[in-house]
């Protein structure tokens, strides 16, 4: 049937044979929004003049990226979200419950086969559980909100296998980063991205989110994994309905197919001021830092921390650094209590936030002074992002940043070898 | 007659370049909005714009967030349409959605300053300065029948749903 994942899930939710190029309307089944989106998704619902939202299981609405409040404005805008919550009786995760593409999956709300749409860019993040996620504008959302249908442009869809063995240090951060570095800002306009390789099959949930959560760093609409056991055990212990993977078929049509083999991947780095402006580590290691920061959609998870409590244990982050830890949901931010590893941070000289987008939006939690540098596990560096245009971002993985806050400069985290 | 405006940059420019998450949760008024386009890129660059100018880029005009107050600032500000080689899909959608023409076509013979024509009819820019005439992309009829009315809210509405789109 040469069909891609994709092109079934799209087919399955359309009721018709789904080809890239086609123009169809879609069932989606679920949609949210977050306290950067959601005052427009009101406004624009309200003036459709619907009474009722589609179903008021399959939406919800996240306080993350400025929680708690750092101004009048968005309190405003967070007391909206909360009168819409309790006239439709739709989900709220308020302040503290953490990043909504933690959420989303960690609550159920998601799973294989599922088409779910979010007024977040990051919402790809989604396709390592092998549904379709993709991102969308705050009236897309509301007119989801009102009828549970979208019109979709299926995508052409690039097959990318990422095969070998990570090297000790790296991870599935410096995976994605080298891979956007290589096709670049726009490499994968329009486009769904379908990842496989002995790499994806290694690692852990965790670390495939990463994975899935940058794609569109690249300009992809997704970045969709085929499910296997730990997809379907991931899904098990979360999802609240049945799970229904889709494979792509053996003969599915790709605009292009891209090989990477990570054997020999060195740590990488996105310098200043664009996600594709990467690097080895080599070529800026000893660059002075001011901020570092762990957490967000990309590398706030459980296993995240892990690694930087690893390397962090019995250290001092270096004199004048501010090293910001933000578990990305109280979940796991309970988890990594229990584990020990919040003792770790906080002994090392680290300020740990409150689960959510911490300081990655440039509104609260760690904006940066003028011509300060941070590193920082999120996934965009872009001028201004952290709050001032006159600060510059390094992107790396958790391991990177952790030897980064001890050394003070950027550092190669393979110098902790034992402790990885 | 309008003219067109360039920023020092041409590809790649993000929605945290046309509006700052500093302003999208704190301004909601439009037109308050529209005063902090482009600003950590150039200063005041709102100033230059008259009400029916056109901005030109390069390729991937509007990559990074999902933000909807992209494209409701660049609208508030006074822009016709957008013109570039190519743009990010999610500002894609949205600037259709909230009314804000989007073109594809080649830029690279569109300077600052030039003086141009949009005939969306003939799927043409007129760059009168240079004495050009550039083929446009045709806006896709979904997107077309969004700005006829007015964003999709209203065409939402006025056809009662989604069903007639396809």
């Amino acid at each position: 049937m040469r069909q891609t994942i994709v092109e079934k899930i799209f087919s399955a939710h359309s009721g018709k044979r789904a080809r890239s190029g086609d123009i169809i309307i879609a069932n989606v089944d679920y949609c949210f929004g977050q306290d950067g989106t959601s005052a427009l998704i009101i406004d624009s619902f309200r003036k459709m003049g619907v009474e009722r939202v589609f179903d008021r299981d399959r939406f919800s609405m996240v306080i993350d990226h400025s929680a708690p409040s750092p101004n009048i404005g968005v309190s405003a805008i967070h007391d909206k979200m909360r009168g819409f919550s309790r006239e439709h009786g739709v989900k709220l995760f308020d302040i503290g419950c953490g990043v909504c593409h933690q959420l989303i999956p960690e609550s159920g709300h998601v799973t294989c086969g599922d088409l779910v749409i979010g007024a977040d860019s990051h919402t790809c993040t989604y396709g390592a559980l092998n549904a379709f996620a993709s991102g969308v504008g705050s009236t897309d959302l509301a007119i989801t909100l009102a009828s549970g249908k979208n019109w979709f442009r299926v995508p052409d869809t690039i097959r990318i296998n990422i095969n070998g063995r990570l090297p000790k240090g790296t991870y599935s951060k410096d995976a994605i980063l080298h891979i956007i570095g290589d096709l670049g800002a726009a490499g994968a306009t329009y486009k769904a991205a379908e990842i496989y390789g002995d790499i994806i099959d290694n690692i852990s949930m965790d670390a495939r989110f990463t994975v899935s959560n940058m794609v569109v760093e690249m300009g992809a609409k997704c970045g969709i994994m085929a499910a296997d056991k730990k997809t379907l055990a991931w899904a098990k212990k979360h999802s609240v309905n049945e799970p229904k993977p889709v494979e792509a078929d053996a003969d599915a049509r790709y605009s292009e197919i891209r090989e990477y083999d990570f054997s020999e991947l060195s740590p990488q780095v996105a310098m200043p001021h664009t996600v594709d402006n990467v690097c080895n580590i080599e070529e800026v290691e000893g660059t002075h830092i001011d901020e570092v920061y762990i957490g967000t959609c990309t590398n706030g998870r459980l296993e995240d921390l892990e690694i930087a409590a690893r390397i962090l244990k019995g250290k001092n982050v270096a004199p004048e650094v501010k090293l910001i830890i933000t578990p990305a949901s109280k979940t796991v931010f309970l988890d990594a209590i229990k584990k020990g590893y919040i003792d770790v941070f906080i002994d090392a000289g680290a300020v740990v936030n409150n689960p959510g987008c911490g300081p990655c939006v440039g509104t609260h939690q760690g904006v940066l002074a003028d011509g300060e540098n941070a590193f920082s596990t999120a996934n965009r560096n872009f001028k201004g992002r952290m709050g001032n245009p006159n600060g510059n971002i390094y992107l790396g993985s958790p391991a990177t940043a952790a030897a980064t806050a001890i050394a003070g400069v950027i550092a190669d985290p393979r110098e902790y070898k034992k402790r990885l | 007659m309008p003219f067109v405006h360039r920023l020092k940059v041409s590809d790649d420019i993000n929605t945290d370049y046309i509006i700052s998450g500093r302003y999208k949760f704190k301004i909601q008024d439009e037109k308050e909005l529209a005063k902090h386009i482009f600003e950590d890129l150039e200063e005041d660059f709102h100033k230059k714009i008259k009400p029916g100018d056109f901005l030109a880029a390069g390729n991937n005009f509007g990559c990074g967030s999902s933000r909807e107050q992209a494209p409701i600032a660049l609208r508030a500000s006074g822009l016709k349409a957008v013109l570039a080689k190519s743009f990010a899909r999610i500002f894609y959608r949205n600037a259709f959605n909230v009314g804000l023409c989007l073109i594809e076509c080649e830029t690279r013979f569109i300077d600052d300053l030039d003086e141009l024509e949009l005939d969306m009819e003939n799927n043409l820019v007129k760059n009168i300065t240079k004495g050009l005439n550039i083929d446009i992309k045709p806006v896709p009829r979904i997107m077309a029948e969004f700005l006829k009315s007015g964003g999709v809210v209203e065409y939402f509405k006025g056809k009662k749903g989604f069903n007639a789109i396809v």
